[in-house]
């Protein structure tokens, strides 16, 4: 009796074909919109993390104005800035740190045989690459007597090379930066996209005092990155350089910080913290993609509740009980709401799949999610195509016959 | 047949509609038999009650009091299921509007009724396709109601009524939306189908020409029967 049903139900199923192809739509959508969207938010969160491990655990940065903000937040604008001297003051006083580069950052136009391209500025010292890991696939690293004169040499990323020099080896080159020629000295080695999507390579390097001079017009130090020496843990690090920084920037007791000193980890929180935040908005959205699916497999089962209604008049009429116009309408609400959840699972994972691709986070499903966006949508096409015709079952069958 | 109870016995039987001042008797009091294989019309002017009396008699609605007895069964005492077995069992209906499914083959149609009796599908096409034969639509059992004339839909419901062998058929009105020529079809096919099978009919019409065709003729006004006559067995 219940494979009758159910070939009784696949059978209904075909005969309203539009009527199905909507409601299987509308669950399609709301699986398909959550599942990507959430599937995106939790593989941007995993690349952030992942990305923060490669930093390295070692690693601190001081920033000027307190902490607290995210990346690229305000705050630190009415905080005076670091000055080249800090830096060696620090690595100098402090024998928890191995090294430590100023970096002062800005952006421009580079031009070379035709070619330009705007791209990022990072100004900072030989020690910058040392202390992040970065190393070098071609040509060699400034020289501290370039850095002290503020020689025009500078170091490409990838796809800095790639615009303006396409395959050829661009050291020994010229390259125009604002009024600038300098010489490519190195080729950086290619990093990938940042968690944000940003190009990692898409920078152009030049000693701080050339950038001061020549660009920036001054002689601020945005941040400071520093290497912890071994054996050193970052907490014990950070500390002694907070220590040290209060006095350098010569602050007095019972005053606040005017500076920060993170280590990655907090680099970490702060950032899946963000992707955190987007990752809900993103599951908001798709939330309300699913509440709206959700409608429409509501509007389309109520609309068609005067049709259903005589049909279970005629159904009873000619004997059917209760129970087995129920079991048929049950029947058809759940192949209807599986079918539209496997396909929306399918197509949610898809499109989840092509975006990691194209994003170059990775795609990691999360069998929760699919589980929960399959549960609502089923309980929504089970609801709404069970409910009424629960309502329609319980009338005597002429009164049904009559509904208008 | 002195001792056997008639098939359809109505005592008393009232159906009301409302409440307060907006209360309709659409039966006042209905006192009835109807013995097996009988034809019998029920007449009437518009609101006398007739269609309601035709659905009490085939427990697709229920009286308000009075005694309803099939077959000596008293149907009061009868839960929703059990009514639903007696039309799935004994009772067969026409409706004035046809009443088919929609977007449904002719053969699904006839069908339906023998799903719920539980019977396996060769079986069911089979008596499906026998009982459309039987009203004159072979060939035609793959078509929808929507490729039918009104006169082939309604060979189709009276196909749909007699595939689940019933004892009764109830028909409401069944010539309503047809004309002259097509009524006349589908009542010779109700006459001969009542001689073959000895089936019982009960039919509400409001045309002399459609009651003709029955042997009994009740006429109802204002919820009571006003009249009850029986043709003579000349005729």
């Amino acid at each position: 009796m219940l494979w009758e049903t159910a070939r009784l139900a696949i059978k209904a199923i075909f005969r309203n074909a539009l009527r199905s192809f909507l409601t299987v739509l509308g669950i399609v959508i709301g699986v398909a919109s959550v599942i990507a969207m959430v599937t995106v938010g939790q593989g941007s969160s995993q690349q952030v993390a992942a990305d923060v491990a490669k930093l390295g655990t070692n690693i601190l940065m001081i920033r000027p104005g307190q902490r607290g903000m995210g990346p690229g937040a305000g705050g630190g604008t009415q905080a005076r800035p670091f000055a080249l001297r800090d830096v060696d003051r620090l690595i100098d006083s402090l024998p928890q740190i191995e090294t430590a580069a100023p970096v002062a950052s800005g952006s421009t136009t580079v031009v070379a045989g035709g070619e330009n391209h705007r791209t990022q500025i990072t100004a900072t010292d030989a020690r910058y690459l040392v202390a992040s890991d970065w190393p070098l696939v071609a040509g060699r690293n400034f020289t501290d007597a370039e850095t002290r004169a503020g020689a025009a040499v500078c170091i490409l990323g990838e796809t800095v090379r790639q615009e303006i020099f396409g395959a050829r080896d661009p050291v020994g080159e010229a390259l125009r930066l604002e009024n600038m020629s300098c010489e490519v000295i190195g080729l950086l080695e290619a990093k990938g996209a940042s968690s944000f999507g940003s190009d990692q390579d898409d920078v152009v390097f030049l000693p701080i005092r050339t950038f001061q001079r020549r660009i920036a017009g001054n002689t601020d130090v945005g941040t400071i990155h520093v290497r912890v020496a071994d054996g050193v843990t970052t907490e014990a690090a950070a500390s002694e350089i907070t220590y040290m920084m209060r006095e350098i920037r010569r602050i007095g007791p019972g005053q606040d910080d005017d500076f920060s000193v993170m280590d990655m980890k907090q680099v970490t929180s702060m950032l899946t913290q963000v992707t955190g935040v987007l990752t809900g908005l993103l599951a908001a959205v798709a939330a309300v993609s699913l509440l709206v699916g959700g409608i429409g497999i509501m509007n389309i089962m109520l609309v068609s509740v005067t049709e259903r209604t005589r049909e279970i008049g005629i159904r009873l009429a000619v004997g059917a009980q209760a129970r087995q116009v129920l079991m048929q309408f049950l029947v058809e609400a759940v192949v209807l709401s599986l079918l539209g959840g496997i396909v929306g699972s399918v197509l949610g994972l898809g499109l989840a799949a092509v975006a990691s691709r194209v994003m170059s986070i990775p795609f990691s499903p999360d069998p929760v999610v699919v589980v929960l966006a399959f549960a609502f949508s089923a309980l929504v096409g089970v609801i709404f195509g069970y409910f009424p015709a629960r309502s329609a079952a319980r009338l005597d069958p002429i009164e049904a016959l009559r509904h208008e | 047949m002195a001792g056997e109870p008639p098939l359809i016995r109505l005592r008393g039987v009232t159906r009301v509609y409302g409440e307060g001042a907006a209360e309709v008797r659409a039966l006042d009091g209905v006192d009835l038999d109807i013995e097996r294989g009988e034809f019998v019309a029920i007449m009437g002017p518009s609101g006398s009650g007739k269609s309601t009396a035709m659905n009490v008699i085939g427990c697709l609605d229920r009286p308000s009091s009075g005694q309803y007895l099939f077959e000596g069964v008293e149907i009061a005492g009868l839960t929703r299921d059990q009514r639903a077995l007696l039309r799935r069992n004994y009772l067969g209906f026409i409706f004035q509007g046809y009443n088919l499914l929609a977007r449904t083959s002719a053969l699904d149609n006839v069908e339906l009724p023998l799903i719920y009796k539980g019977l396996p599908r060769e079986e069911r096409v089979e008596r499906a396709m026998r009982a459309l034969a039987l009203v004159g639509l072979e060939g035609r059992e793959h078509h929808d109601p929507s490729q039918l004339s009104g006169g082939q839909q309604q060979r189709v419901a009276i196909a749909r009524a007699l595939a689940g062998d019933p004892q009764v058929l109830l028909a409401d009105e069944p010539t309503g939306n047809l004309d002259t020529r097509r009524s006349v079809e589908i009542m010779e096919l109700l006459v001969q189908l009542r001689l073959e099978r000895g089936l019982t009919i009960v039919m509400v019409t409001h045309e002399d020409d459609m009651a003709a065709y029955a042997e009994r003729i009740i006429w109802m006004v204002d919820g009571r029967i006003d009249s009850d006559r029986r043709k003579g067995k000349a005729a």
